[in-house]
Order: structure tokens, then C-alpha cells, then sequence
């Protein structure tokens, strides 16, 4: 066998010599697009670099401590100040925005993908009515999600806020010292929670509609219930998927600015009882302080930015990779 | 009369007996939800209501309407499974718990949705009026005794203008990363797909520090720098969008395309672009709608004015965003009554955006497969690579099918 394969090979002729070669309007149009490309990625490496250039003078004045300090004291010889306050400020409103959003999001996205019936009567169109709800609200402003959150939510919250000082005032985090219970880390959280639950919701509808239909079918031919093929066959193929979605909204809890700015009142010292009135995070401090503190105080705030930029690259970067490991692991 | 006929008529009588009653297996079908199941549904949730009512007004653990659901809820699903776990079985009583907590869910998540909108069109339109389009904040003063709100006129021209060069600046870059990622590829594309995706996770506060430390430190405040953060959180969005609709378009078709001898940028140009047309409008109007309601980067880039200012390129511009978040805070009721005001031209204006996208991006979703979410652009999971398999398994879609009988 081997003999014959060789000869066959040894026979064959010479191969056509093909020459192919792209024309020049074909290397501008790649150079274009690749151009754009890399544009986005310089324009990433630029956002680094000014906001490095620009905070120096902020560094310079505090060192690391900008990072460990709480105060934001930028007149007088020695000015001090720092974003720790601000940086725990934003992890409770990220800790309660998710703890709002992910119960919801994931139960809606189960909704949309495997309980609603296509249409009601035959007229509704559930799904695609659902659907194009939560893209609606993904677009909303989130300065209208902030207004609503100041004027709508707030006086609805604080008895809700009362009873958990009264019932669950024993944990330090669900306690209120000063009696106020009005611009306070829950109901900011709150409306930042449901500003990322369109995005959590769409995220984990894509994927739990990647769910492998054998797998599904197979299921529900031994007799499964919706119920046993979302814990037994929906959950263990989107589990780095619903990881990531929550990474994504996380990023998103974290850079939220406006609704926070309005909501809170900017308070430096370090507030952990998320019922109690005042705080802050680092988006609401930018937005807030804008224009105030003079030069130092501008170059303190674009240092607070570099922090947040640092912050929500990491954790998108990690949730990207996150979703990719578990994606190699499901055999398509 | 035989014994053969007598036999014959007994065999007969024998067989109009009732053949033997079958074995009755419950049979539930999960998807079956008779009229039945729906009364249960309601009754349960009424007596439940019923007895949180009596809870309430006797105990008050919680005062207020948000204490209230807050126990009725878990009670109404309590006693939901309980009651189908005696109707039917314990797996019936699940699938229908766990049924009703995620509706419950859908529609805790419709909830906002809908409060928003009431809110915004109750309070906005109590002080809308043509004038208050028309005008700007000009020589306005606010008393508490005055009704005069001024007007919005001056946010409205702002908001189009920037939104207008965040567009003419972002687009066509966000389309040219689209194609390189899909249609040229090389050795970046990994790297360029994950850099976008950092970026459109990147705050939009961050956009408008970066636009402040680049532009407005070596000019000054104006609408053009406002533009210019909107088009720096518009690229990422369009982009994602966009790369999500090139990965629709059939590959018999670039092939197609190859094989006449067309080059590279006609095929991108004439073949899949035009392919992905309406999807390509939607993913455009997204990001637009999306950087309309954009307030956190314009507060250090355009800085905001009181008067009309149609020069994008010189002095400070105002926004309706904007307009809002500066008039909310203030004292008076006048004052507020604006930022009402513009926020429901604001609503308006991103509603109508959005609306717009829904409508004309019709066509491309019918024929890449059933509806998908329209916020395809935020979507990095690599699984969309699923799409092309999909479409293939399928074969001819309707509309081709359709095309080809023509």
C-alpha cells in the first residue's frame, strides 16, 4: 500500500505555482480596519496614561495614602485626602446593588427563556414583549433611574429601613446611630441594583439559551419537570456564563455614577451601616466634587478616576476570562 | 337457530362488555395550565393576601405597603406549593413553585419599568407646555411665587448636537473595528475583541475624565468635547453590536463574493454590509439611545450654561441630561419642575430611539433565526459563535425559502 501511495506522490506533477497578491486598494482597506482596530486599543492605553499624567499632582501631594486616607481636606499647608472611604462606599453599593439584581435577573431570565409561553390568547407576544422591556430599560437614563430612586423610592424605603434598624439592629451593617434614615447606602444600592438588572437579565437569558437541546430533551423525555431541567441541565451549562453576568453587572455597580450622586449625601468618614444616612463611592465623589478644591482638587478627582478605570478593567478583564475557561470546559 | 348462532350471539354480547377499566397513571404536562390551575393560582394568592391582611392590621411587624408584600409574598408561595403538593404530587408542587417565583421575578422586573414611566410622564407633563420646548433658562428667575420654569430649548439643541458628533466621530470607527474583528482578522483580533469588551464595561464617569484631562485642560469646555466622551462610550457599544450582526451573515454569501474575482473591500462593501443592513441600524440606534441618556461624562466636558448656545466648538453647552441632574438638586419647586421637565423630553427622545431601532431592525431578526435581544451589544459570550451552526442546521430560512419560490 505505502509502495503504491509513494509512487502516486512521486508521479504527481509539479503544483501551479499560484501568485496571489492583494491589490492596493485591498491594503488600504486592511490597513483601515485594522487601524480601527488598534484605535481602540490605544484609545484604552491613552485613558491609562492621561489620567496618570493628570493625577500626579494628587499623588505627589499623598502618596499610597491616597488610597488609605479618608478625609478630603484640599486647602491649608498640609491637604489630606483619600478614596478609602469612597472605595468601601462603592463595594457596599456594588455588595447590595447584586444582592438586588441577581434573584431578580436570573428568575426573569428563567421566565423569558423557559416558562413564558409564546404568546397569551394568541395575541400576546410574551417573550418578545418581555425582551424588548428589559432593552428598553437598559436604555433608560440613569439619571431618570436617579430621580425616580430621590423622589419615588425613597419615602417607601425609610419605614422599611426603621423596621430593619428595630429587628436586625444587632449586625452593625443594619444599623442606624443617628436616627436619619433618608440618602442612605441601601436605597442607593437599590436603584443602582435595579439599573444592572437589564444588563444581568439579557446576559443570563443568551446563556441559558446555549444550553445544549439534546441534554434538555433528554431530560424531559425521562420525565423531568421545568423545574429539575433548570436545577439539573440549565444551571450546571450556564454556570460560568451567570458568573460572568454578574461580573459585567458588578463592573457596572461599581462606575455608576449619576443615580448614586443624587441619592447619597457625600459623607467622608467610613459608614458601614448601609441604613444610616450619608456616604460615598468614587463615582459620586467625581460627579459631586466636580469644580470644587481648585487644581489639586481636579487632580485629586482624575486620580479617583484612574483608581475606578483600574478597578473595573480588572474585574471585566477577569470576567471575561472567567467565562472563557468555562466555556472551553462545554463541548460544543 | 343453530348452536353455531347461539354461540355467535353470545360472542357478540361478550364483546359489548366494557373492555377492562386501563390503569390510571396520574399524567402531569408541565406546560398544561388549565383553567383549573389558574383558579388554584388566584385563590391561593387571595387567601394569602387575606391573611397577611389580618397579620397586618393586628401585629403591624412592618408599617408601609413595601412591608406588606415583603410577607405576602412568601406566604402566597408557601401556600402555593403546599396546595398543589396536595392536588397533584410533590414534582408537580415544585415545577409549579419554582414556575411562580420566577413570573414573580419577571415581573418584580417590569415593576421599575413601569413605575419609571408613570413617574416621569406625571410629573413632566403637570408643567410641560410648547413654551417650555421652545424657550431657555434665559434671564429666568426662580421664586418660590413664580410659575415661569423657563425652558429646555437650549438643552434639547445641545443634547442633538453632541449626540449628532459623538455619531459622525463613532460610528464609522465602531463599523471599521466591527469588520477588522470579523472580516480581516490577524493576529490582534483576540486581543482587540477583549479590549472592547473592557472598554464598553469601562464607567462612563471614566469617559468623561479621560475627554476633561485630553480636551477640555488644553481648550475649554464645550459641546465638542461632550462629543467627543459620548463617542468614546458609543465605539465600544456599536462595536459589540455590530461584530454580533457581521457573524449572522452567511459565509456562502463572502464566498460567493470571493469567488467572482471581488475584492476584499467589495466584498465587505457591497456584500455583507448591506446583508446586515437593518441589524447595523439597530446596533447604531442602541448606542445612540444609550449616549443620549449619558449625564456622568458631560458634567466635566460641557459644563452646562443657561442660554442658547447652537456653536458646538466654543463655550459651554448645556444637555438635557444635564439640564436634570443640576435643577433636581435645587430648592425651588420652579427649578425642579425643569429638570421634570427635561427629563421627560429626555425620556421621550431615548424612547423614540429605541422604538426606532426595534422597528427597523425587524427584518435582519426574522431571518437570522427568531427574535433575539436587541442588547445583542452587550453580549461578549464567545458562544454567539453559535449563530453560523445554527443557521446552517436549519438550512433555508424562511425568507430565502420564500425568495426562492419567487
Amino acid at each position: 500500500m505505502t509502495k503504491i501511495d509513494n509512487t502516486v506522490i512521486k508521479n504527481r506533477p509539479e503544483p501551479l505555482k499560484l501568485r496571489s497578491k492583494l491589490s492596493g486598494e485591498d491594503r488600504a482597506f486592511r490597513g483601515l480596519a485594522r487601524a480601527a482596530g488598534l484605535g481602540t486599543f490605544v484609545i484604552l492605553v491613552l485613558i491609562g496614561l492621561f489620567l496618570l499624567l493628570e493625577s500626579i499632582p494628587a499623588f505627589r501631594s499623598q502618596g499610597w495614602h491616597f488610597l488609605t486616607n479618608t478625609g478630603w481636606q484640599l486647602s491649608g499647608k498640609h491637604p489630606k485626602f483619600g478614596v478609602f472611604s469612597a472605595l468601601i462606599g462603592t463595594i457596599i453599593i456594588a455588595i447590595i446593588a447584586l444582592v438586588v439584581a441577581i434573584p431578580v435577573s436570573i428568575a426573569c431570565a428563567l421566565f423569558i427563556n423557559e416558562y413564558a409561553p409564546q404568546r397569551i390568547m394568541r395575541v400576546i407576544p410574551v417573550k418578545n414583549f418581555l425582551t424588548a422591556c428589559v432593552d428598553l430599560m437598559a436604555a433608560v437614563p440613569s439619571i431618570i433611574f436617579g430621580m425616580w430612586g430621590f423622589f419615588v423610592l425613597e419615602p417607601h424605603m425609610t419605614g422599611f429601613e426603621v423596621w430593619m434598624n428595630s429587628y436586625l439592629g444587632m449586625i452593625p451593617f443594619f444599623k442606624n446611630t443617628t436616627g436619619v434614615y433618608t440618602a442612605t447606602f441601601l436605597i442607593s444600592g437599590t436603584v443602582v441594583g435595579i439599573m444592572c438588572m437589564p444588563i444581568i437579565t439579557s446576559l443570563c437569558r443568551e446563556v441559558f439559551s446555549l444550553t445544549p437541546p439534546g441534554e434538555r430533551e433528554g431530560a424531559m423525555s425521562l420525565g423531568a419537570s421545568r423545574a429539575r431541567v433548570i436545577r439539573d441541565v440549565v444551571f450546571p451549562f450556564s454556570k460560568g456564563g451567570m458568573i460572568g453576568a454578574i461580573m459585567l453587572g458588578l463592573g457596572r455597580a461599581l462606575g455608576e455614577a449619576i443615580a448614586v450622586a443624587i441619592i447619597i449625601s457625600l459623607a467622608f468618614p467610613i459608614n458601614i451601616h448601609m441604613i444610616q444616612s450619608g456616604g460615598n463611592s468614587i463615582a459620586a465623589l467625581i460627579a459631586l466634587e466636580w469644580g470644587s478644591g481648585g487644581s489639586l482638587g481636579t487632580s485629586a478627582l482624575l486620580a479617583a478616576g484612574l483608581v475606578l478605570f483600574i478597578i473595573t478593567l480588572a474585574i471585566n478583564m477577569v470576567a471575561s476570562r472567567i467565562v472563557n475557561a468555562s466555556r472551553a470546559g462545554v463541548g460544543r | 337457530m343453530t348452536a353455531i348462532d347461539e354461540n355467535l350471539r353470545i360472542e357478540d354480547e361478550l364483546q359489548e362488555q366494557p373492555p377492562p377499566a386501563p390503569l390510571k397513571i396520574p399524567r402531569f404536562r408541565p406546560k398544561e395550565f388549565k383553567f383549573s390551575d389558574a383558579l388554584v393560582f388566584f385563590l391561593t394568592a387571595l387567601s394569602a393576601f387575606c391573611i397577611v391582611w389580618i397579620l397586618f392590621a393586628q401585629l403591624t411587624l412592618l408599617n408601609g405597603a413595601l412591608g406588606f408584600v415583603l410577607l405576602w409574598i412568601p406566604l402566597f408561595l408557601l401556600m402555593y406549593w403546599f396546595v398543589n403538593r396536595q392536588l397533584f404530587t410533590r414534582q408537580v408542587a415544585v415545577d409549579r413553585l419554582i414556575g411562580a417565583i420566577v413570573s414573580l421575578g419577571a415581573g418584580i422586573m417590569m415593576l421599575p419599568l413601569v413605575l419609571l414611566t408613570v413617574f416621569v410622564f406625571q410629573r413632566g407633563l403637570a408643567t410641560f407646555s410648547w413654551h417650555a420646548l421652545t424657550s431657555t433658562q434665559q434671564g429666568v428667575v426662580y421664586t418660590s411665587k413664580t410659575n415661569n420654569i423657563g425652558g429646555v430649548a437650549h438643552a434639547l439643541v445641545g443634547t442633538l448636537e453632541q449626540v449628532a458628533i459623538a455619531s459622525i466621530l463613532g460610528i464609522p470607527a465602531a463599523i471599521l473595528t466591527a469588520v477588522f474583528i470579523n472580516e480581516v482578522g490577524g493576529r490582534f483580533t483576540k486581543s482587540v475583541r477583549t479590549v472592547v469588551t473592557a472598554m464598553s464595561g469601562t464607567p462612563a464617569i471614566v469617559a468623561g475624565v479621560f475627554i476633561y484631562s485630553v480636551w477640555v485642560t488644553r481648550f475649554s469646555y464645550s459641546g465638542f468635547a461632550g462629543a467627543l466622551a459620548l463617542a468614546v462610550i458609543l465605539l465600544p457599544t456599536v462595536t459589540r453590536g455590530t461584530e454580533e450582526v457581521l457573524k449572522v451573515v452567511h459565509n456562502d454569501l463572502r464566498e460567493a463574493s470571493i469567488a467572482l474575482a471581488a475584492p476584499e473591500w467589495r466584498t465587505v462593501w457591497s456584500v455583507v454590509l448591506p446583508t446586515a443592513r437593518s441589524g447595523l441600524i439597530t446596533s447604531m440606534l442602541l448606542g445612540v439611545a444609550v449616549s443620549i441618556g449619558e449625564t456622568a461624562p458631560l458634567i466635566m466636558t460641557i459644563f452646562g450654561n443657561q442660554v442658547m448656545n447652537t456653536n458646538p466648538f466654543s463655550q459651554p453647552q448645556m444637555a438635557l441630561s444635564l439640564l436634570s441632574y443640576k435643577q433636581i438638586k435645587l430648592p425651588i419647586q420652579s427649578q425642579i419642575d425643569l429638570g421634570y421637565t427635561s427629563a421627560l423630553v429626555l425620556f421621550i427622545l431615548v424612547f423614540t430611539v429605541f422604538i426606532l431601532a426595534r422597528l427597523l431592525g425587524g427584518n435582519w431578526k426574522r431571518s437570522s433565526g427568531g427574535r433575539r435581544s436587541v442588547l445583542s451589544f452587550v453580549r461578549w459570550t464567545p458562544g454567539s459563535a453559535l449563530e453560523p451552526i445554527e443557521n446552517s442546521e436549519k438550512g433555508m430560512s424562511e425568507d430565502d425559502f420564500n425568495s426562492h419560490r419567487d
